[in-house]
This record gives C-alpha cells, structure tokens and sequence, in this order.
C-alpha cells in the first residue's frame, strides 16, 4: 500500500488541510497553498476533503505504484501521464500496480494537488501530515520528497474512473492577477500617497515566492509618516515592536517590495504590516509563477466577507456534481 | 498606553496594547489572551499573544469580525482589571558567551554588519556604554528576563529584561539578515533576546550559544517527550554563563537524554517588582536556587 518516488519533481510536499492550533509557539498552520484545489482532488478519487496529498511546484514527480490506486490531479495545468498515456488534468483516473505516474512541463498555474485514493498516510505530527521543513515536521520525516521514498497510502477503495470537477467550477488566476487587500494592520505607519500608490502600481511575482510568501516588485517605494521609532522597535521605519504575522498580511521590509506572507509564514517579527489579502484570494496566490503581472486592490470587509461566502458556494457545487 | 484594535483580513483581529515595548503592555497583553482563551468564544481558532500585542484568529463564518471585535473588547476591561500577578517558572538556561561556532558564522556574514571589524559583542558592548564585551555580557546575564513572545519560527522565545529602561540593552539588527545563523544561537535585536530554536537565517547579533535543546520535533529530549517546545510565552529565563568545558558536558547530557533544565514554581507580581527592581529580582534568584 504505497507509491516509491523514482524522482521527486523540484519540491514535492505532503500536505493537508493544514495544523492550526500552533501558532502562538511560532508553528505555522502550513497545508496545501491553494487548498480549493486540495479539496477537489480528494473528492475526486473519493478521500475525505482534508485528506493528504502531494502538493508539486512548477514540476511534477514520478511515482511508481505499487498497488491500484484512483488519482486524480488538480490545481496547475501540467499534464498527467500513466506509462506514458496521457490523463485529463481534474478527472479521475486509475493507476495499476507497477504502472509510473509522470507529468508534462507546467503550461500554467504554479501547483499541482495529487490526490490518491485512501490518502497519503506518512504520520501525524500535531494532528496534521502537512510537511514543515523548517520545523521538521510532518510529511516524509519533516522533509520534502526524496528519490526512493516509499510513502504509505490509506485503505480506500477509491471513487470511479473518469469523475471530472466541470471547466466551470476549477478556479484558477487571471493575468494581471488581482488580489484583494483590506487595509489595516499599521496601514497608519505610510502616508496617504503611498497608500494610493500601492494600489495603483502594477506590480510582479518575484522571483522569491515559496510556501512561506509571495514576494512582488515593480510598484513605487513606500514612504512612511514621520514619526520617532517607539522604544523596542528598531531604527528603520519600517520595524515595529515584533509582533504576530496574519496569514495573508503584507509586510513591506525596508519600504520596498511587498510579501504576502502564505502558509509556511514566520509567525511574527518586527516588519510593519499594511493589511491583509482577503481569505476567498489566498489559494489564488498559490498558483501564480514568478513574473506574473498583479493589482492589489482595495476592499472593505464587506466586500471580504462576500468573496469568501461566492468561494464557499463555488466548493460545494463541486461537491455536488461529484457527490 | 492606548489599546488599538484592528482587523488582519477577514479572519483576524490583531489588538495593540502599546506602539512601544513595556512589561506593562506585555503583561496587559498576557491577561487579555488569558481572558479570551477562558470566554471559550466559538469560532476562535488561535490565540497569539507577543510582545506588545496579540493576535487572535477566527472563523468569520462561525462569528461576524464585527461580534468578535465587541467580544475582545468588552474583555478589555476584564484584563485591566486583573490583578497583574503570574503563575510561572523560572528557568536557568546556560550559555556559552563568546563561543567558538557562533563567531565563525558572524566572521563569515560580517559585510552585513555595522562594524565589519569587531564582533557583535564587541559593537553591542560599544554602543551601549560599556567598556569591554566582558562587561556587557555580565549586563546581559545578571538580571532575569521575561519570555514576552514565542514564535518567527518554531519554539523560538523572545526575552525581554527585567530592569528599568535606563538598564535595558538595544542593539540593531543586522543591516543585512544573514543567511545562516547556528541554532541555539542567544541572539539580540532591539530590546530583545533570543534563543534561536533551529538552524536557520536570522538578523540578530549573535552573543553565544546554548547546549540547551529548546525545540525537538522527535520528542525524544528527556524532558521535550511530553512536548515539543520548551518555552511558554510568561517563562521567566536566567542566563548562566558557562565555559567550554561545561558545554561539552550539558551537551553530551543534553544529547544522551540526561540533562534536566533548572525550573522552579514561581510567582512574579508586577506591581511588587516596579516597587524594588533589585530586591525583586535578589528573591526569584533565591526561588531558582532554593537559598
């Protein structure tokens, strides 16, 4: 009952749903980056939505199994191959003892979810499988995916073959992307022109965007209001007393470029924050490539609350066609 | 002090206590996570207190931000309230100043420092009054200090210390993070300590290290089986400057599951301490050490 990495891709993980409950001691909530996409591969070989999965950037692996399994991928576009026949991307197909699962060149979307029937059953650490390197925790021994790893699946009889999300209901980003923010946080700490710039600045996924944040250039500097630093928090403007991270909050280090902090985030620091993209646009994030065009664009939280909401009922009619 | 309170999105409530670092602001932002963590509000998914601040996350679908936001305030007042009295430990932790890994790795970032000649004692020492590094590490280790924030990464506590402000240490971070930083390392950046908890990049100056595992996600630690991470935010942490000699040996315990830390039972009162600073700080000296 389980699959060996003959080649693990650049960066394959396990995760799921995530470990919340440890934040306050610095352990990140981790999980799948774009979790809608998660969800909808467990569904479609017929695992519990928060099952674990592989989560693949920019390149997939190659798997040889070891038993039948239903697969399904879902997520970016990067074609699936079973013994070199190619397998439509968010469907469900079936994957027999000995056969190798391999995948084409991304063609678009930054991540990949492969969901296996009975789930990847690596073990738990803090309730959750979701691989934190930095901490070592969950996944195969704290770690990415490694050439010769045999990692263990669930009991599952899996879901039928050829069980499809519909085109309509796979979300995945636009280009420019555009991500919406809810300013707060130390939004106060920049002045109002640069608070107008933000959002009126074209900016670009940098290079340095990983499961801990997205990081965007391109946009003007911000300049701060003038103020004397508050005992404990550092010379530069833009340092406060270190305090707690959000997930999703934007720290601009130094004024310059912003990161939006993800699922592997540092817990806190001493950066300022200017606010936060808004729940429903985090998975959004999670499937964007290096030198992707975005906007950040200013919402209040009714506008947040009604995304969020549009998201949930956008899950559960995939829930439905494939119920 | 002036409480701020503000949304993170649309799932969290981040509440200042303070702009600037204070025990009062810690312990005020302590007594409030206390008071949310016992009003069991459903919806609340994670209570993070820091140094000046805290930070709770919730569910909007199980409560509207707005209700949370009244639910945090109306607490507010409860925590004013409160008496600022701890229940908490002490803990000696032994540190071995001026070691050699530590000064390999900031030889080996120094064009990211503000004094590419000396070492980060020697600079941290300067430009806090002090004639020798010698002398600022004794300032660094006599007084206890508070675990006011655990997090950045994993188990990783920040101290702040207990003495007046005229006596607090400040020093810059890095002009450049490093990318490497041992771990264990005793680390200082603004007013505050660190222990770095695992290897990794890190932006404080770097005064020693520790043979004290403060972070096992193995659980096999004699005493981190029961869990992971050491420290809780309100630890109360004494450094004890040790030699090369005594690292190897706490080491070699530490590595084969035989080393217990020092901890005692202890109560800090707030009030007590601004009252006599020395005197108070002579009596948890006395608790640690059983005299």
């Amino acid at each position: 009952m389980a699959f060996k990495v003959l080649n693990p891709g650049l960066f394959t993980t396990v995760q799921d749903l995530g470990r919340p409950g440890y934040f306050h001691l610095g352990i990140p909530v981790s999980g799948a980056m774009d979790r809608f996409a998660l969800r909808a591969a467990n569904l479609l070989v017929g695992n519990d939505e928060g099952a674990a999965a592989l989560e693949s950037v920019f390149m997939g692996p190659q798997l040889e199994f070891e038993i039948d399994a239903t697969v399904a991928v879902t997520g970016a576009d990067m074609p699936a191959r079973v013994d070199g026949e190619a397998k439509p991307g968010w469907t469900a197909f079936k994957v027999r003892a000995g056969q190798v699962l391999t995948f084409d060149y991304l063609k678009g979307g930054a991540r990949i979810y492969i969901a296996i029937s009975g789930g990847v059953d690596t073990p738990p650490s803090l309730n959750s499988r979701s691989t934190y390197p930095i901490g070592a925790l969950g996944g195969v021994e704290g770690r990415p995916l490694a050439i010769g790893d045999v990692v263990q699946l669930g009991k599952g009889v899996g879901a039928k073959e050829g069980r499809s999300v519909p085109e309509n209901l796979r979300r995945m980003p636009g280009s420019p992307v555009e991500l919406r923010v809810l300013p707060g946080l130390y939004w106060r700490l920049i002045t109002e022109e640069a608070g107008r710039n933000f959002f009126e600045d074209e900016w670009a996924v940098a290079p340095e965007a990983d499961r801990m944040g997205y990081r965007f250039r391109g946009g003007r500097p911000i300049e701060f209001e003038k103020r004397d630093q508050p005992f404990g928090a550092g010379s530069d403007p833009s340092n406060i007393v270190d305090g707690c991270y959000p997930y999703g909050s934007i720290q601009v280090p130094g004024g310059t470029e912003p990161i939006v902090l993800h699922r592997d985030a540092v817990s806190g620091g001493g950066y300022f924050t200017l606010g936060a993209v808004i729940s429903a646009d985090m998975d959004l994030i999670g499937q964007l490539q290096p030198h992707t065009p975005a906007r950040f664009v200013k919402v209040d939280m009714e506008t947040a609350l009604t995304a969020r909401h549009d998201r949930r009922s956008l899950l559960d009619k995939v829930r439905e066609s494939l119920s | 002090m002036k409480t701020r309170y503000t949304f993170g999105g649309d799932e969290h409530i981040f509440v200042e206590m303070d702009e600037e670092m204070s025990l009062d602001a810690f312990f005020k932002s302590l007594s409030m996570t206390n008071a949310v963590r016992a009003a069991q509000i459903d919806g609340v998914t994670e209570i993070c207190p820091a140094n000046a601040s805290f930070q709770v996350k919730f569910d909007p679908d199980k409560i509207a931000p707005d209700d949370m936001l009244a639910e945090l305030k109306a607490l507010e007042t409860t925590a004013e309230s409160a008496e600022r009295r701890l229940n908490t430990r002490i803990i000696e932790v032994p540190v071995f100043y001026q070691d050699p890994w530590t000064h390999e790795t900031l030889m080996r970032f120094r064009e990211r420092h503000q004094d590419p000649n000396g070492t980060d004692l020697d600079y941290a020492a300067r430009i806090n009054g002090y004639d020798s590094a010698a002398e600022f590490i004794v300032a660094h280790h006599s007084s206890p200090w508070f675990v006011s924030m655990v997090g950045f990464v994993a188990g990783l506590p920040f101290l702040y210390q207990l003495v007046e402000r005229e006596r607090q240490l400040e020093v810059p971070k890095y002009l450049r993070p490093r990318t490497d930083t041992p771990k264990q390392t005793v680390g200082y950046g603004g007013c505050f300590s660190c222990i770095y908890s695992v290897r990794g990049a890190g932006g404080y100056q770097m005064f020693g290290i520790t043979p004290m595992t403060i972070y096992d996600p193995t659980q096999t630690t004699s005493y981190l089986r029961d869990f992971l991470v050491f420290f809780n935010p309100g630890d109360i942490v004494k450094w004890k400057p040790i030699d090369r000699e005594e690292y190897d040996s706490i080491l070699a315990d530490v590595e084969s599951n035989r080393y217990e830390p020092l901890v005692r039972e202890v109560e800090f009162d707030l009030t007590a301490f601004n009252a006599d600073i020395d005197g108070y700080n002579a009596k948890l000296m006395e608790a640690l050490h059983g005299v």
